[in-house]
């Protein structure tokens, strides 16, 4: 059993083979049960490979190491296809199957009346493929080409709708801010190579813990080899200041949105450094740029959730600032709390897509019902008291909402008030400042979404209003497990001072040694002081939320947008980013193409090579004069040279 | 008995007139007798040599040139026919599609 990894990324391969090469030719129900199945056989696989794993002590230790073929032998590179099934990527291999299973079922009933279904499976197939590549590689080159997987999927998967230019635009600047991260990912890659001769995670690992490179000679490099690899985090994961691709990728179906944008590719730079916690700790200055970095985020993205209008963009916004928790968590050495952020933030973030996709979903077959083209179904202020016609989209958005609040008990809860207490504990205290706040924010934009979309009545028409009804079975049944799971999934990593088993860090422990430890203060009042802080935090959010969006105090709120226009414009127009990397780079870089195009290629080359042939058929021209059709003037000429030649040689 | 050098002359001044009536005649049937006639004019030296070096190779050469003569007029001839089927002349003037 233990040969077979491989077949994890292998089965959705097959999936995608099948449905990508003869999908057009299949029915939808067929295509639907090849996509789903596959994944949901990888899952229950890696379910079964989990358990042998933990369960065999040889095994736990070291995990399965599948070595498939050797790869690349060129000189002293080594690079083995091969696959490694250990406590951190079996971990995140069950999140991500488990997960892209759910949103794969649900994909079925979201994408039913779409064109080009047996596409979208395909892609959603290979993705997971790339996805699960990524998380079981054993070494970094084997990543790498996951790394790049997931990027092409997500690039096709934004670009769906490639009708539209919003949503090919969106799949270009997805596909090009992705590319300056995988350039760092690279040269990262590159100056780890040199420095250990190896990219594999284990023979790395050994060699730094027996010393084998002398840390006085390396201490330098291995920051900026770390740091490197960073930046392909900061490009993949959507952080400052490459985020700017997250928000605009929600112009592709909701349930990749889910899937890819929310719960399992953009989780793939916190899991890297994960990965390569071993490497990271050696590196006490880019950890400290890591976790600024990612509290920085955090807080930037929550300012520009709270005000926009657009339930995915809130949302998308809502996901770079989880995003930066994690980085924040890893920055300030607590790396299994960060990897318990992926995980609790999977469940209620995909949770939360997912719902509101069954929200726009239901807007879309309404307006559709009242034959209305014009208005925006993703638009919070079309909505309004969508509570009552679709109760279980609400009350699983409710707990979703309530997890990623940090209320007591929700999944979210631990693990960011893990991650804001080791951020204290460590002494960040700054860091953990900004991180309370963006809680704060977090808690008050998600309520806003509740009370303005799903509490109060609906702000359309009657017409529209008859349309509105529940998603079919295919879409609850999902949202109902991960409603579960977005509940109950915190229990897996309960905080100390519960006196209660904290599963994940004990199965996470043997593989994240502390190689160069972080003193964290050790005080059970502190704790439960940050702990009550945190949840005061996430009720205030609430009842800021409820003071400005429930009932009819939206003058409250118009009032405050009016006082503080330039802030709230600002925050509208996202800190005018966009704009402002438009200016910088797209624009200046446009010009040199510009410039390149006409003055290096049309004028220098073209002109070169045009010079040489107009040379030559000017010569022709002359010549041609010669040419003039007359068998006379021909033979005269013969006779001529004739003569010319008897005169030289005879006479 | 007739010198060499008498054929030799009569040889070239019949080569010449036949070069000047190409260049100088613009009616294809002309020109093309006007080779005959330089043709002839080598048949004639051919002839002459072979009889005062008492070898026959020249006059074996000979019918060989009234052989391909005959294949020649009778191409040429065929062509001019053909062109004056199509254009309705046959001045050398009028040929003048090759032109660069």
């Amino acid at each position: 059993m233990t040969n077979y990894v491989w077949l994890i990324p292998v089965l959705p391969l097959a999936g995608f083979l099948v449905n990508g090469l003869f999908g057009s030719r299949m029915s939808r129900k067929v295509v639907s049960w090849i996509a789903n199945l596959t994944i949901f056989a990888s899952f229950v696989f890696a379910l079964v490979l989990y358990i042998h794993m933990l369960g065999t002590p040889a095994l736990s230790e070291e995990g399965i190491h599948n070595i498939l073929f050797p790869w690349l032998n060129v000189g002293a590179f080594h690079i083995n296809f091969a696959f490694l099934f250990d406590r951190i990527s079996g971990t995140m291999t069950l999140m991500v199957a488990g997960v892209g299973f759910l949103i794969h079922v649900y994909s079925v009933g979201y994408m039913a009346e779409e064109d080009g279904y047996f596409r979208y499976f395909a892609y959603l197939n290979l993705f997971m493929f790339a996805m699960l590549t990524l998380v079981l590689a054993d070494n970094l080159l084997l990543m790498f080409v996951g790394w790049e997987g997931v990027g092409l999927c997500s690039y096709l998967l934004i670009g769906f709708y490639y009708t539209t230019k919003v949503a090919s635009d969106a799949g270009k600047k997805a596909f090009l801010v992705n590319r300056i991260g995988d350039f760092g990912f690279l040269l990262g890659m590159f100056l780890l190579f040199y420095l250990f001769g190896t990219l594999q995670f284990p023979q790395m690992k050994e060699i730094i813990l027996s010393h084998h490179i002398l840390p006085e000679l390396t201490t330098g490099l291995i920051t900026i080899a770390t740091l490197l690899m960073f930046v392909g985090a900061v490009g993949k994961s959507a952080q400052l200041p490459l985020y700017v691709w997250l928000p605009d990728a929600m112009a592709g179906p909701t349930p990749v949105s889910a899937l890819i944008h929310a719960a399992t590719m953009v989780t793939s730079g916190v899991y890297m450094i994960v990965r390569l916690n071993f490497l990271f700790q050696l590196a006490p200055n880019t950890l400290l740029i890591v976790a600024w970095v990612g509290g920085i985020t955090a807080l930037f993205a929550a300012t520009i959730g709270t005000v926009q209008n657009d339930i995915k963009k809130v949302l998308a916004y809502s996901t770079v600032s989880q995003l930066g928790y994690m980085f924040l968590g890893l920055g300030v050495g607590a790396f299994v709390a960060g990897f318990f952020h992926i995980i609790t933030h999977a469940f209620f973030k995909a949770l939360l897509f997912l719902g509101s996709g069954s929200v726009i979903h239901a807007m879309h077959h309404a307006y559709h019902h009242a034959g209305i083209h014009d208005k925006d179904p993703q638009d919070i202020r079309n909505m309004g008291g969508l509570r009552k016609y679709m109760p279980v989209t609400y009350w699983t958005f409710l707990v979703a909402t309530l997890a990623i609040s940090g209320f007591p008990v929700f999944s979210g809860f631990f693990s960011k008030d893990e991650i804001l207490w080791k951020a204290f504990a460590s002494g960040h205290k700054t860091l953990w400042a900004i991180g309370a706040f963006a809680a704060l924010l977090t808690s008050f934009y998600m309520f806003r979404l509740i009370y303005v979309a799903f509490l109060g009545n609906f702000r359309g028409g009657e017409k529209e209003e008859e349309g509105l009804h529940e998603s079919p079975r295919s879409m609850t049944v999902p949202l109902t497990i991960l409603g579960i799971l977005a509940a109950v999934g915190g229990f897996i990593g309960f905080p100390r001072i519960f006196h209660l088993p904290n599963i994940l860090e004990e199965v996470l422990e043997p593989m994240i040694p502390a190689v160069n430890p972080v003193h964290y203060l050790h005080n059970v009042s502190t704790e439960w002081t940050m702990m009550g802080i945190s949840v005061a935090i996430a009720i205030l959010g609430w009842l800021i939320a409820r003071t400005f969006y429930a009932g009819e105090s939206a003058k409250l709120v118009e009032g405050l947008s009016n006082t503080f226009s330039y802030i709230h414009k600002l925050l509208l127009n996202k800190y005018y980013v966009d704009e402002i990397y438009f200016a910088l780079v797209v624009h200046p870089v446009k010009r040199i193409g510009e410039f390149l195009w006409y003055y290096i290629d049309v004028i220098l080359i073209d002109g070169t090579v045009n010079l040489a042939g107009m040379l030559a058929t000017c010569c022709g021209r002359v010549i041609t004069l010669f040419q003039n059709g007359s068998v006379k003037m021909y033979a005269f000429s013969m006779l001529t040279g004739i003569l010319i030649l008897f005169w030289i040689f005879v006479g | 008995m007739v010198p060499l050098i008498d054929y030799l002359i009569l040889s070239a001044v019949l080569f010449t007139i036949g070069i000047i009536g190409i260049l100088i005649r613009r009616n294809i049937i002309t020109i093309f007798m006007s080779i005959e006639i330089m043709l002839n004019s080598v048949n004639l030296a051919f002839v002459a040599f072979s009889r005062f070096l008492g070898n026959m190779d020249g006059q074996i050469v000979v019918f060989f040139i009234f052989a391909v003569a005959a294949a020649e007029a009778a191409v040429g001839l065929a062509l001019v026919v053909a062109w004056f089927k199509l254009k309705e002349s046959i001045q050398v003037d009028d040929m003048k599609l090759l032109k660069g």
